[in-house]
């Protein structure tokens, strides 16, 4: 998992008045021409403090994302779901690790980022401020909201800055097993004993909501959002990525005779696009603010770690040691 | 009741002093050799210790699926690079076709020869130029 989808809204300004107008130009040619920017380019500061909010806050998903998840190794139902699911949350945190670096190119040290994400500073995907109930919750997260952040970071992968779509590579080719062992899982379910159907019927329902939430609110079309998607940091629109999401994953839930908790979710065949209720994005700044049922607890954990991993790291440190940026 | 069972076995904290610059110790970069023949190829960084500490987790966040025979760290204070600015002295080598067996050929000039002087002798191996392939 577990694309960035929409975090909030505290973009930072592109800044581009102050950029050297020759600089920028190369730059902005260089992305027209479909070529990558690496780590000591010359980029406008903008775009340097976008990506490091932006790869920062996916980091922290991964890592926040694996939690719930892992609260669920120890109840996994088999020796299969348990290997699988250990697999799974450590390659989240791998994850995790890879986009710490490639953010860490952009001049954000690792130490940076945990700071600001165990102070509440930094936000990370509100889908995991939601509990993992059952051990079909866990089944539908590994299924629909890998699925979602797969659609979110395909598309991100074409994106402009090398370091970051080289870890998204990477990432994506460990979500396509999350994604198949999620769908394995569901499928057990749902083609199991009755009470089975029921556990995974109820953990779709709890769940719609928040995946509804998961690509954030219709972009507002601004100057802003066009300069995003003209430096090839944003590469779609949040309703475009909903949509692919529906298209795919929708029918794969019908087939199962499962339904999904919004009478409205029908394809218009007119159009092509997919109709359905908007979900309640006053929930949704709540729970992006603070106020969802496990945000506290996530960060406690979080600081728990930390805390606890300290006298580890403090006695392998030694002193007079040269540092530098990692280079790719 | 947290779900975590972790929120509830454990004290946790409101606060914690926060993590120091270089806490997280400095960085290698990773080389991994996929198959015997084929050549390493940097695949990221790790945080590490020491360059021991650094193999164990390039080991873990490189080589835990599929295939590799080796893995090289090295820390990325050792590693030197051109400046990225001075990158247009690399602009022009691509049009330096001289130094491309492809820009030689004269299968031409020798069939006109041939023509002309009526050179036809034994004949050899059609195009074969030692295991290179050219013209």
């Amino acid at each position: 998992m577990y694309g960035g989808g929409y975090i909030g809204p505290d973009e930072p300004k592109l800044q581009d008045d102050q950029d050297d107008p020759a600089k920028l130009a190369i730059f902005e040619a260089r992305i027209e021409a479909g070529e990558k920017i690496e780590p000591n380019d010359w980029m406008p500061a903008g775009y340097r403090k976008q990506l490091i909010r932006m790869i920062e806050q996916h980091a922290h998903s991964e890592i926040i994302g694996a939690l719930p998840e892992g609260t669920w190794i120890t109840r996994a139902p088999s020796l299969k779901r348990k290997l699988a699911l250990l697999a799974k949350v450590q390659d989240e945190v791998g994850h995790g690790q890879l986009l710490y670096a490639a953010a860490e190119t952009l001049g954000k040290s690792r130490e940076a980022m945990i700071n600001d994400l165990i102070n509440g500073k930094s936000k990370y995907s509100n889908v995991f401020n939601y509990p993992a109930e059952t051990w079909a919750d866990i089944a539908v997260i590994g299924f629909l909201v890998d699925a979602a952040a797969i659609v979110n970071q395909i598309s991100n992968s074409k994106g402009s800055y090398g370091p970051y779509c080289r870890a998204l590579e990477r990432i994506c080719y460990e979500e396509a097993f999350h994604l198949k062992q999620g769908h394995d899982a569901v499928v057990a379910l749902a083609t199991g004993t009755p009470s089975q159907r029921e556990m995974v019927q109820a953990a779709l329902n709890r769940w719609w909501p928040p995946l509804m939430m998961f690509f954030g609110p219709p972009d507002k079309m601004s100057s802003h959002t066009e300069k995003l998607m003209k430096w090839k940091v944003k590469m779609a629109s949040n309703e475009h990525m909903k949509q692919e999401f529906l298209d795919t994953y929708v029918p794969k839930v019908f087939e199962l005779g499962l339904t999904l908790p919004d009478p409205n979710l029908k394809k218009n065949n007119e159009t092509g696009k997919w109709e359905y209720t908007e979900p309640d994005w006053d929930e949704f700044m709540r729970v992006i603010n603070g106020d969802g049922p496990c945000n506290k607890e996530r960060l406690a954990v979080r600081r728990w770690a930390e805390e606890n991993g300290r006298w580890v790291r403090e006695a392998l440190i030694k002193k007079d040691e040269k540092h530098a940026i990692p280079l790719a | 009741m947290s779900l975590d069972p972790r929120i509830n076995r454990v004290k946790t904290l409101e606060e914690v002093k926060p993590i120091a610059p270089h806490e997280y110790w400095p960085t290698y970069e990773v080389f991994h050799q996929k198959k015997r023949g084929l050549q390493p190829v940097h695949v990221g960084i790790v945080h590490a210790p020491s360059p021991d500490l650094a193999l164990v987790f390039a080991k873990e966040q490189y080589a835990r699926r599929d295939k590799s025979v080796n893995l090289w760290v090295v820390k990325s204070s050792e590693v030197y690079t051109f400046d990225s600015e001075d990158s247009d002295m690399f602009e022009t080598t691509p049009e330096k076709t001289f130094r491309d067996g492809n820009a030689y050929k004269v299968r031409e000039k020798v069939e006109q020869y041939k023509k002309e002087h009526n050179t036809e002798t034994t004949k050899g191996r059609d195009g074969y130029w030692g295991g290179i392939t050219y013209d």
